[in-house]
């Protein structure tokens, strides 16, 4: 261990004399109370440190301990349902410490070490096993099986594994006899944040993240494995949005992480998943669900480091060959972090004064996403699917962090806030988002939910399309001059934006739409659009077709409960039919 | 902190510029610790660590550089990071920007000397809010509603009437079926002494001010006090809330001035600048003012905060009302636009918001209508003021049946619904059913936010 002393300080970076033979990112315990710090710059004798925790009463002359190894995540049964800081401290534990407020130089494990676990082997004792192969299983909640695995790297003859029984995460439950010698395994790993977790192959993305949420899913789907970026002002509802994603998205796991956000935001989180249940399992939401927690005003450099730490235990349960969903909210303030430590550092800055390497930094992270087989003797196909909300400042999407998202991620879900204000939610503007999905996936609906179902999204956007060009001619002569057939389009795409793309989170009913729903839905509205249209080639009047009672119904069709919606679905589409034909 | 280190005294001032100042051979001195500055003429002031290095310290004079020098200045550190003395006997005192009473009373025997900067609050450890609180407002309790332990700003912008829509909150802020009034504690930053003026004969008017604390930092007051003014009300908000169990509202004025002032100081520090010069760290700075509000498992009381800030160039893009958006939960905006039609409070409920109405409405909070109400009156404002564009460019004639109703109903709902006088305190009830009475000027059919079981139960047409 390397023990230097501290010469300067600025907010969260401090530097430190004597640190020759420490490493970059390596962490150190700072000053008399040992708070927690990284190394992020080493030059000559001294390194920059960036400190995890508020360093106000820290003086020069106090000391800097190396400890070796760099920052890492605990990784093993407990992690579910818990509630981290950036660092991956339990918030629990550190109130159980501090009481309400968070006080510093706080160490507490990440998991419980005395805890016992049930484990049961999965392995016969003799065969060759590396890195990624399991050798047993935990039932860690309700809905998850934890499935214990070889660390990485570690490769040979499985010597000895342990027999069906309670364990504590640190306890030797299998032995593998290596090149380098025999060695102890735990249900317990650790893994530095910074360094994403070895996967045998990446596979392309072709099955769709349902999330319940009918924009996303039916027009701007994301694949499981791929990346999802939402920009949106404030207030244009980003974080519901990314709520409700955490909430029904059909991954067998959810990170979600709160960075820089409000705490009353992550409170909300708290009280509401514990509650809600999963529509797959009908167990509570929390039991599949990991938070980390680093709201605005706890240690700005905890924040950069928070997105490492939630990212990483996300690969740790894509490993395990489970479908993973990460949402970071926000990475805008991700970014903010790695500003302000580059400022302090006295940096040269890049655009708006971010640092320059910002781009390689988001490219990096956005790059653990992916559908993936597992490492491992078996080939497990499994993925981790990263949704990242961005806050553009004053909603500006040409800034940095916007423009060097988009330039990874796969799906733009652009959110506005004068749709906001009309309470059109979720704001995602129809126009400007995109998923390059839909190519990839469009089997997938098509075979599991309805064969048609990529020509009704694709005429749904060719009306919306349609109906922004005869917006602009309403907006110089009025509704009065459009042709009859336009005036169709207009009540059709109005159906679409209204009746299918608003979706009330708030609604008991409304806040998850299942595909086949989502199809019903989407499919009666463009049989109106066809149906309305051909009417008029009859002679129909417009005015006639415009006042059909159907048309509340249609409005009402995301009301319908799941269970009723199949014979409901099929009772508006004949009554469509029948009263369009008496017109 | 380290408390039995001997206070230790310089002279070694080496450099004065802008509002800090640096002192060289020092040795032991603490990042955050506060110091005393003796003047050549004898003042004394106060001063906080910003940067310290082996033998060097970077020093922020709370009360200004002037009349400082490097040859005779004394500089004390005093072993000790920034706190306030506190006690209930604070109510009904007016401070300085600094802690000091300025009302001419006895200086406060402390209670508690707590940090002034406070921790952050663990998040496992909040209460979600969700207690409706009735302010009189129409356009806030009906649309977008206040809760206790909610952080709510307004974004003003200059001559806009701020002042007078939040003494009226102030006053009339209420929980229903509850008899305790608020204490506010009102934080004043680089404020004209007219507002000041404004604000204090208000609370005497209305016998408000024995539940008042107030500190005040006025426009000709040291820009730089304004860094710890608004921290110096949230301790004394926080002693209050959690220590004393009472519900406190915090109103902060002006934000706007606060973030000059750290403007102003980032730019001496020679830092690197973010958007339009403002440091980089502003958004995590004011986050850690704005986060200091909410509840507390367990404990009674409560903060609800009010800030204030005049957006410059009435512009809500601008990092200021823009940072203060991502981290408050929702704001009320004032329009200019409505402003000049003569309305009071010229509250633009487009853009306004708060995010946790849908927690503190309802049922069991305030009736079961009311988030439908709230929702058709948003969309159907927000198509009638559309309407308005389109009849500019086309003519009434060009409208239809329909489209003319909704912009009757936009009228009305300016004229009825938004505007109140500086002295109406309008129930709950009054605001929903005045909302009712609007919706009725649109097609029953159009009401589509509304639950159906809604509409026989509250619209006029069905009453009698």
């Amino acid at each position: 261990m390397i023990t230097g002393r501290i010469i300067k300080i600025a907010g969260p970076v401090i530097v430190g004399d004597g640190m020759k033979g420490t490493q970059m990112y390596e962490m150190v315990k700072v000053g008399s109370e040992g708070l927690i710090g990284e190394i992020i710059e080493l030059e000559g004798d001294t390194a920059t440190i960036q400190v995890y925790e508020e360093t106000a009463g820290i003086k020069p002359g106090e000391i800097v301990e190396s400890t070796g190894g760099s920052l890492s995540v605990e990784l093993g049964p407990g992690i579910l349902t818990s509630i981290y800081d950036g660092i991956q401290r339990p918030l629990e534990s550190i109130k159980a410490q501090t009481g309400d407020y968070i006080e510093r130089g706080v160490a507490v494990p990440a998991l419980a070490k005395d805890k016992k676990w049930k484990f049961i082997p999965k392995i016969k004792v003799g065969v060759e096993v590396k890195g990624g192969d399991i050798i047993g299983e935990v039932q860690e909640t309700s809905s998850i099986v934890h499935r214990i695995m070889i660390p990485p790297k570690v490769a040979g003859t499985l010597k000895s594994v342990a027999a069906e029984g309670e364990y504590t995460i640190e306890e030797d439950i299998a032995e593998v006899e290596t090149s380098a010698g025999a060695e102890k395994i735990q249900m317990m790993q650790k893994w530095p944040v910074r360094v994403g977790r070895p996967y045998k192959a990446k596979l392309d993305p072709d099955i769709p993240l349902i999330t319940g949420q009918r924009a996303q899913d039916t027009f701007f789907t994301v694949a499981k494995g791929g990346t999802a970026a939402m920009p949106g002002p404030f207030g244009s509802g980003k974080t519901v949005t990314q709520q409700q994603l955490a909430k029904w998205a059909d991954a067998d796991i959810i990170v979600y992480i709160g960075c820089g956000e409000r705490g009353n935001e992550m409170t909300e989180v708290l009280k509401e998943f514990p509650e809600l249940e999963d529509p797959k399992t009908g167990k509570p939401l929390m039991d599949r669900t990991v938070l980390i927690a680093n709201t605005s005003n706890m240690p700005v450099a905890a924040r950069e480091a928070s997105v490492y730490t939630g990212i990483t235990i996300a690969e740790y349960f894509r490993d395990m060959g489970y479908d993973v969903a990460l949402m970071a909210d926000s990475t805008s303030r991700w970014a903010e972090a790695m500003r302000e430590i580059s400022g302090r550092l006295e940096e040269m800055p890049g655009e708006e004064g971010y640092p320059a390497y910002l781009a390689s930094r988001l490219a990096q992270f956005y790059e653990r996403a992916g559908r993936i087989t597992t490492e491992g003797t078996e080939d497990n196909v499994s993925s981790l699917t990263v949704v990242g909300a961005v806050s553009p400042p004053g909603g500006d999407l040409s800034e940095p962090v916007t423009q060097n998202t988009l330039r990874i991620s796969k799906v733009f879900w652009a959110l506005d806030s004068s749709l906001a204000d009309k309470r059109h939610f979720p704001s995602i503007d129809w126009l400007q988002s995109y998923s390059l999905y839909v190519e990839s996936i469009s089997s997938w609906w098509n075979t599991n939910v309805g064969e048609d179902w990529r020509q009704l999204r694709d005429a749904a956007m060719v009306l919306l399309q349609k109906e922004s060009e005869l917006q602009e001619i309403v907006q110089l002569v009025g509704p009065d001059a459009l042709p009859d057939k336009e005036r169709i389009t207009l009540e059709s795409t109005r159906m679409i934006r209204e009746d299918f793309l608003q979706q009330n989170a708030y609604h008991e009913v409304d806040t998850y739409c299942s595909p086949n729903k989502q199809y019903g839905m989407l499919k009666t509205i463009i049989m109106f659009q066809e149906n309305a249209t051909a009417a008029l080639d009859r002679g129909a009047a417009p005015e006639d077709v415009i006042a059909l009672s159907v048309k509340e119904d249609i409005g009402k069709m995301k009301y319908i409960p799941e269970e009723e919606f199949a014979d409901e679905i099929k009772a508006i589409q004949e009554k469509l039919i029948k009263q369009i034909s008496e017109v | 902190m380290d408390l039995n280190i001997k206070t230790r005294e310089y002279t070694t001032v080496a450099e004065v510029a802008g509002p800090l100042m640096i002192v060289e051979g020092v040795e032991g001195v603490a990042y955050g610790e506060i110091v005393d500055i003796i003047t050549p003429a004898g003042d004394k002031r106060r001063g906080e660590v910003l940067e310290v290095r082996e033998g060097l310290a970077v020093v922020q004079v709370f009360e200004g550089t002037r009349d400082l020098n490097t040859a005779t200045t004394k500089v004390r550190f005093t072993g000790e990071t920034a706190h306030l003395g506190v006690s209930i006997d604070m109510l009904g005192r007016v401070f300085g920007g600094t802690g000091k009473p300025i009302d001419g009373g006895p200086e406060i025997i402390p209670d508690k000397e707590l940090d002034i900067n406070g921790a952050p609050m663990n998040p496992t450890a909040r209460e979600f809010p969700a207690e409706f609180i009735q302010t009189g407002i129409s356009t806030i309790d009906g649309m977008n509603t206040l809760v206790r332990g909610q952080k709510l700003p307004i974004f003003s912008g200059s001559g806009l009437p701020h002042n007078d829509l939040a003494a009226q909150i102030a006053r009339h802020a209420k929980v229903i079926g509850e008899e305790t009034e608020f204490a506010v504690v009102f934080a004043a930053m680089g404020i004209t002494h007219e507002e000041a003026n404004f604000f204090m004969r208000d609370f005497e008017r209305t016998g408000a001010l024995e539940r008042v604390t107030v500190f005040m930092n006025l426009a000709d007051d040291p820009a730089i006090e304004r860094i710890t003014t608004p921290r110096m009300a949230l301790t004394t908000a926080e002693y209050f809330a959690f220590e004393k169990g009472m519900h406190v509202l915090v109103i902060l004025t002006d934000m706007t001035n606060y973030c000059e002032a750290l403007r102003e100081i980032s730019a001496a520090r020679e830092e690197v600048p973010g958007r339009r010069g403002y440091p980089g760290y502003m958004y995590t700075d004011l986050a850690s003012i704005y986060e200091r509000a909410g509840r507390m498992v367990g404990k009674e009381g409560s903060i609800t905060q009010m800030p204030i800030l005049v957006m410059p160039q009435d512009d809500i893009t601008h990092p200021i009302p823009d940072l203060t958006g991502y981290i408050t939960e929702g704001q009320i905006v004032l329009s200019r636009d409505i402003f000049r039609k003569g309305i009071y409070p010229p509250v633009d409920v487009l853009p306004s918001l708060s995010r946790l109405m849908s927690g503190g409405i309802g049922e069991e909070r305030t009736r079961e209508d009311h988030s439908g109400v709230s929702d058709q009156l948003y969309s159907a404002y927000s198509e009638g003021r559309d309407l308005r564009d389109l009849m500019a460019v086309v003519g009434e004639e060009a409208l239809t049946e329909r489209d003319r109703k909704y912009l009757a109903f936009a009228d009305e709902f300016e004229n009825r619904f938004v505007t109140e006088t500086k002295d109406e305190d309008r129930t709950i009830q009054e605001t929903l059913n005045l909302g009712w009475e609007l919706l009725s000027l649109l097609p029953e059919a159009e009401l589509k936010r509304v639950r159906a079981e809604h509409i026989p139960k509250y619209h006029p047409a069905y009453k009698q």
